[in-house]
Formats: structure tokens, C-alpha cells, sequence
């Protein structure tokens, strides 16, 4: 059986170009990817996670705001008491990597990340999970 | 009778001359402009090779560098900074909140206030925004479209507290709503409603602002978000001609209000696919006014635009390979007769830039500028086989495109650009050509520098980025919290009232309104609120 990836936009970031790329590399890469739309919030975000009882989540972020934003997917996700690791992608600063591992972000993809680094990102993170 | 170059000539010779050595570095004199006396020249129907008969021998580009981030106070600190290094014009980001139309102190706005932009809440944000700079003399743009109209008439307001008429403003409002709901996203209201704003600022501006440009139609944005540089080309153009046929339908005659119309579009890094791309915008643009919609000034056939380099262009490796990048597309940008022009900074994969590198973008225009010579000669690769094959390439595209949607609007080229978002064609096709090209970068078959090939270095030391710090969200908030408090809660409720009642009735021109507003210190998320509740709000339905 595939594996369900949620890919979301949260926040006010209407940058969708990546997102949607990677729903498609993924998507072609075999998984079954569920997009949400734009600006979700950290709630709404988990709640489809735990609705779609998705497999992993992929939080796509350009606008600045993941330190803010990323760790608060993470606790809403654990509030529900699910386990779903949270993958990052986009304008991150290689500053921000140690802080958002220890709120919990499972991985960190940024600007450049080939097609199958991303799939090898996701494939990694699912099996540690 | 004249041959075209005497009529050009005539045109030239009355033209302003700006002081500059024409010839080359050994010594040659240069022409203005080169080509047969009876083929098309500079200044001449249907303009591909240039709005004016002078060119940059008049006038050169408008060095106008985009920034903001942080408080008002910061941004204007930063403006004065790029006035000061030789930026000939503002152009003003704001932040997510801000081009959402939400107040800084919104649950949705954490994390983001000032961190793409500039926050502005109310008019207090822009009195401090251009505090100290002349808006008389120094022309100034403004990023922002849902909220157009009241950022608008925050700045005109604000203007005219600082003793500056509003008929003595020069700038360009983007306000092109229909390209955020093709690539951008940042809608608030549906598109009728949102096309009902735009056509108030238009006629506000044509009845009394003359030296505005109403609206930057932006193939920026459609370009940066995936699609290919025709597409960039048919949409951009394509939704001119809605807005076109918006303000005709409002009852304005199309060359009252069609010379303030300006356009946005990238400079990419495909070098002469981009000129192409630019010397066909105009000749379409010209052609279109007059054929279809019956333009008589030249003015209004004259299609004028500003450039960018391409954002997404920029690599996160090796970020000063990214100058060299920016100076290749700004060089696109100027030799297909750009009337303005923004430079990305090396860091913009990274972060907003610093100082420093906003700096050495701006430099980069000015080697173009001054170094290079290539400002001397107008349209310098008009009549090149390759260069006017291609224009008429991307020419045939667009038209393709615009027969498609002319014909979903069954002759309304507005109804066919809402009916095409409506339908998410846009939306897909812009979503298909990025997923081809990112296909094209995973095969192998169009190279990275630094990213797919070429990567010794990339280990190197990231260079310093500028970071935002959550203290000017907090101060912010503070500011927001104090201007609340300082106002008359009865003024704003009163205005507000007068607003929904207003925008419920669609023939009424809400700008006068919105004027009334900003005065009395609402702020932008009072105004957008007012308005969503009688409009509503747009929700994109998602595909990948």
C-alpha cells in the first residue's frame, strides 16, 4: 500500500509554485499525496493530517515564518496525540536547522533539493517513523 | 512623402537630450537608431521597437529598487538609504499581512508582520512610510493589490497632510487583481467584486490624478510562478485587455484612462527569448488598443513597463554566482527598451537582502548604464533574423492564447480572463509548464550552476543574511494598539457604517470613502473586514 503525504501551505504564504511541484514529484513517485489549499492554520493542518490518516506532512514555506509557524504544525499535530513526522521545505537558513529539529520537525528540505533528494527525504523520514 | 526615418528623425530632434558621449570606446559616433529608411523605427505604430523615438537617449531606465520589511520607520530608513546611493524611484513591498489586508495584530498575521515587507495598519504606518521624502518629485510604487484601494487612499491622504496635492503624485499602484488569482494568491474578495475596486481606482485616478499609473499590469508573478514566457506574455496582455474592457464598460473613453495603464513583466534568464518577449508585448499591446478597442492617442497604444530580474532564477548555492545571473537579465531587460527597472540581490534565495547586497544590484544597473554603451542605440537588435523571428514566435503564442480566451469570454476578453480562473485553466497551466521545466532540471537536460553541475564551492561559509527579528512584530502590535487609542472611536464606526452601506451599492466609486477612512486613522483590516462582509470572500479550490 502507498503512503499518504500531506502537503500543506500554512500561514499567509501564497507562494504555491513548490508545493505543487513537490505534490507531483511525489505523486510520481508512488505516494498518494493530499494537497490543502492555502493559507491553513497550524490547527486545520492537523486535523486533515489525522482525518486523512496521512503518513507524514510537507509543510511548504517561503514567506519567513517557520520558525514561528513550523513548530506549532508540530504541537498541534501531538496535541491530537498522533505521531506524524513534519518535513519542512523552502527558504530556510541553515541557522534555523538545529532550532526546528528540536521543536520537532522531523527534516529540512531547502532551495535546490533535487527530485530525488526530496523522495529520499520523505522515504527516510517514514522509516525512522 | 516622409520616409519613416525622416518622420522618426523629426520626432528625435524633438525629443530631450540627455548629456552623454555617443560613440563608442574607440571613437565611432553611433546613430540612435539603426535600420532601413522604410522599416519600423523607435517611437513608430505599432512600437515594437520602442514607446519613444529616443529611447534612453532621452531618459534612461528608472533605477527603482523594491523594498521593505520590518516597521515603516525601518523601511523609510532604507529608502532614504537607496536615494541616497543613486535609486532614481520607490517601490514599496509589503508585508503578508499587509497584502492580505489583515492588521498586524490579526491571529493569522504571527510570524509574519514585517518579515517580507513593510507593515502597514493605518495612516499613521505610511505618514512614518515616506516621512522626509518629497512625493512631489520622487515617483513611488506600491506592490499591493486586494488592498489596493485602501492602501491607496492611506498614501494619498498621507501625501496630502504632508502638503502635497494629489494631482502633483507620480507612481504606479499594481492593483492588478487578476494575475493573484492566476499565480500570485493574495485574493481576498471574488473577482467581480475585487474588479469592482479596480475600476473605482481607475476612475479616480483618470478624473484626478494625472501623473499615476492606475495599474501595473504584471506578468511578474505568472512568470515566477511556472509558466513559460509566452504564457508570461498572453496572460499579462490578456488581462490588460480585461481591464481595458472594465474601464470602457464604466463608461470611460479609452484614451482617458488607457496612458495610465503600465505594464511588469520578468527578465528571465533565456536571454533573447526574453527580448522577444518584450519587443512582441508592444506591438501586440499597440495593435490590440487600436484594431479592437479603438485607441486613438499614441499614448495609449504605447505599451510602457517596468522589469525584474527573475527571482526564481536565484540559487541558494553559491549566491554571488546570482550577480552574475541578475546582470544577464537586466541586460535582457534594458535592450528590450525597459522604461524601469529592479535588480534582485544575490541573497534573495536566502533571505531579504542586506544592505550590501541590495546595493551591488543597483550597482549592477549602473554598470548597464554607464559602462556598457548599450544604452546609445535604440532597439539594438531590432532586425536581427533571429531576434524578429523569435518576437514573432512569442507573438504567435500569445494570439493562440488570446483566441482560446476570447473565446471561453465569448467575445469578452474580461469575461474569458474570470471565466479562465473560475475554471482553474490558468491556475493548471502555469502549474503544468513549471512541472515540465522542473522535469527538464531533474533529467539533466537544462543545468544549474552550483545546483546541478559545477558545485565545488557550495560548501563555503553561507553568506551574512539579513534576519528580521520577532521584536518589530511585538513593536508593531504596540503601534497598532496605540493609534486604536488615540482616535475617535465614533469617527471610525460612522465611517465604517457609511463603507459597508457603500459597497453595496455598485455604482458607487468607494475611493472617496476609503480617503474619508484613512484620515480618520481605520485601519486596513477595519476597511478589508467592512468590505468582505458585503463581498465575501474568494476560496481557491486546490489542485496540484
Amino acid at each position: 500500500m502507498s503512503h499518504r503525504i500531506l502537503v500543506a501551505k500554512v500561514g499567509l504564504d501564497g507562494h504555491d509554485r513548490g508545493v505543487k511541484i513537490v505534490a507531483r514529484i511525489l505523486r510520481d513517485a508512488g505516494f498518494e499525496v493530499i494537497y490543502t489549499g492555502l493559507f491553513q492554520t497550524p490547527q486545520t493542518v492537523a486535523a486533515a493530517a489525522v482525518d486523512e490518516d496521512v503518513d507524514a506532512i510537507g509543510l511548504s514555506m517561503l514567506s519567513g515564518a517557520h520558525m514561528t509557524l513550523a513548530p506549532l504544525v508540530v504541537e498541534a499535530v501531538r496535541s491530537r496525540g498522533a505521531e506524524i513526522p513534519v518535513i519542512v521545505g523552502g527558504i530556510v537558513p541553515a541557522d534555523d536547522f538545529a532550532a526546528l529539529k528540536a521543536a520537532g520537525v522531523a527534516a529540512v528540505l531547502t532551495p535546490g533539493a533535487t527530485a530525488a533528494q526530496v523522495v529520499e527525504a520523505v522515504r527516510n523520514v517514514l522509516a525512522e517513523h | 512623402m516622409s520616409t519613416n526615418r525622416e518622420i522618426w528623425q523629426q520626432a528625435f530632434d524633438e525629443s530631450p537630450r540627455r548629456e552623454a558621449d555617443y560613440s563608442t570606446m574607440s571613437g565611432v559616433p553611433l546613430a540612435p537608431v539603426y535600420g532601413p529608411d522604410d522599416g519600423e523605427f523607435p517611437g513608430q505604430y505599432p512600437y515594437t521597437r520602442g514607446p519613444h523615438a529616443s529611447m534612453y537617449r532621452s531618459r534612461l531606465w528608472t533605477m527603482r529598487m523594491f523594498a521593505g520589511f520590518g516597521t515603516a520607520e525601518d523601511t523609510n530608513w532604507r529608502f532614504k538609504e537607496i536615494l541616497k546611493a543613486g535609486g532614481t524611484g520607490l517601490s514599496t513591498a509589503f508585508d503578508m499581512p499587509t497584502l492580505l489586508g489583515l492588521d498586524s495584530d490579526d491571529e493569522m498575521s504571527l510570524g509574519e508582520v514585517g518579515r517580507c515587507g513593510v507593515a502597514i495598519d493605518s495612516l499613521a504606518d505610511m505618514e512614518d512610510l515616506y516621512a522626509g521624502i518629497d512625493l512631489g518629485e520622487i515617483t513611488t510604487s506600491m506592490t499591493i493589490n486586494s488592498p489596493a484601494a485602501p492602501i491607496f487612499a492611506m498614501f494619498v491622504a498621507q501625501a496630502e497632510k504632508a502638503g502635497v496635492d494629489r494631482s502633483l503624485l507620480g507612481g504606479t499602484l499594481q492593483n492588478d487583481i487578476l494575475k493573484e488569482y492566476q499565480a500570485q494568491k493574495e485574493y481576498v474578495f471574488p473577482p467581480r467584486q475585487s474588479m469592482r475596486l479596480v475600476r473605482d481606482t481607475i476612475k479616480f485616478t483618470a478624473a484626478e490624478m494625472p501623473r499615476w499609473n492606475s495599474i501595473s499590469i504584471s506578468g511578474y508573478h505568472i512568470r515566477e510562478a511556472g509558466s513559460t514566457a509566452a504564457e508570461e506574455l498572453a496572460f499579462t496582455l490578456a488581462n490588460g485587455f480585461a481591464y481595458v474592457e472594465l474601464a470602457l464598460q464604466a463608461g470611460l473613453p479609452i484614451d482617458t484612462f488607457a496612458p495610465r495603464l503600465s505594464f511588469f513583466f520578468n527578465a528571465h534568464i533565456d536571454f533573447f527569448e526574453e527580448i522577444a518577449k518584450l519587443r512582441a508585448a508592444r506591438r501586440i499591446w499597440a495593435r490590440w488598443m487600436h484594431d479592437r478597442y479603438g485607441a486613438q492617442l499614441a499614448k495609449s497604444m504605447q505599451l510602457r513597463f517596468h522589469t525584474q530580474t527573475a527571482g526564481v532564477s536565484l540559487t541558494a548555492q553559491q549566491p554571488e554566482v546570482n550577480i552574475v545571473r541578475t546582470a544577464i537579465e537586466a541586460l535582457a531587460g534594458v535592450l528590450g527598451g525597459t522604461q524601469s527597472l529592479h535588480t534582485n540581490s544575490m541573497d534573495e534565495a536566502l533571505a531579504l537582502p542586506t544592505e550590501k547586497s541590495a546595493r551591488i544590484a543597483l550597482r549592477t544597473q549602473q554598470v548597464i548604464a554607464y559602462e556598457t554603451n548599450v544604452t546609445h542605440v535604440a532597439d539594438p537588435l531590432g532586425g536581427s533574423y533571429f531576434v524578429e523571428e523569435l518576437t514573432d514566435e512569442m507573438e504567435r503564442q500569445a494570439e493562440e492564447i488570446f483566441a482560446k480566451l476570447d473565446d471561453f469570454g465569448s467575445g469578452s476578453m474580461l469575461e474569458g480572463c474570470i471565466e479562465g480562473i473560475d475554471e482553474n485553466w490558468f491556475q493548471s497551466r502555469i502549474a503544468d509548464s513549471a512541472y515540465d521545466l522542473e522535469r527538464k532540471f531533474n533529467s539533466g537536460q537544462r543545468i544549474i550552476v552550483g545546483v546541478s553541475n559545477f558545485t565545488e564551492g557550495n560548501d563555503d561559509p553561507q553568506i551574512e543574511t539579513l534576519r528580521i527579528s520577532n521584536a518589530d512584530e511585538t513593536r508593531q502590535r504596540k503601534r497598532l494598539e496605540t493609534v486604536r487609542g488615540d482616535r475617535s472611536q465614533a469617527s471610525v464606526d460612522a465611517v465604517l457604517a457609511k463603507l459597508a452601506a457603500e459597497a453595496a451599492d455598485p455604482e458607487v466609486n468607494l475611493m472617496p470613502t476609503l480617503l474619508e477612512a484613512s484620515r480618520a486613522y481605520v485601519t486596513l483590516g477595519e476597511m478589508m473586514n467592512t468590505m468582505a462582509g458585503v463581498f465575501g470572500r474568494h476560496v481557491e479550490v486546490p489542485v496540484i
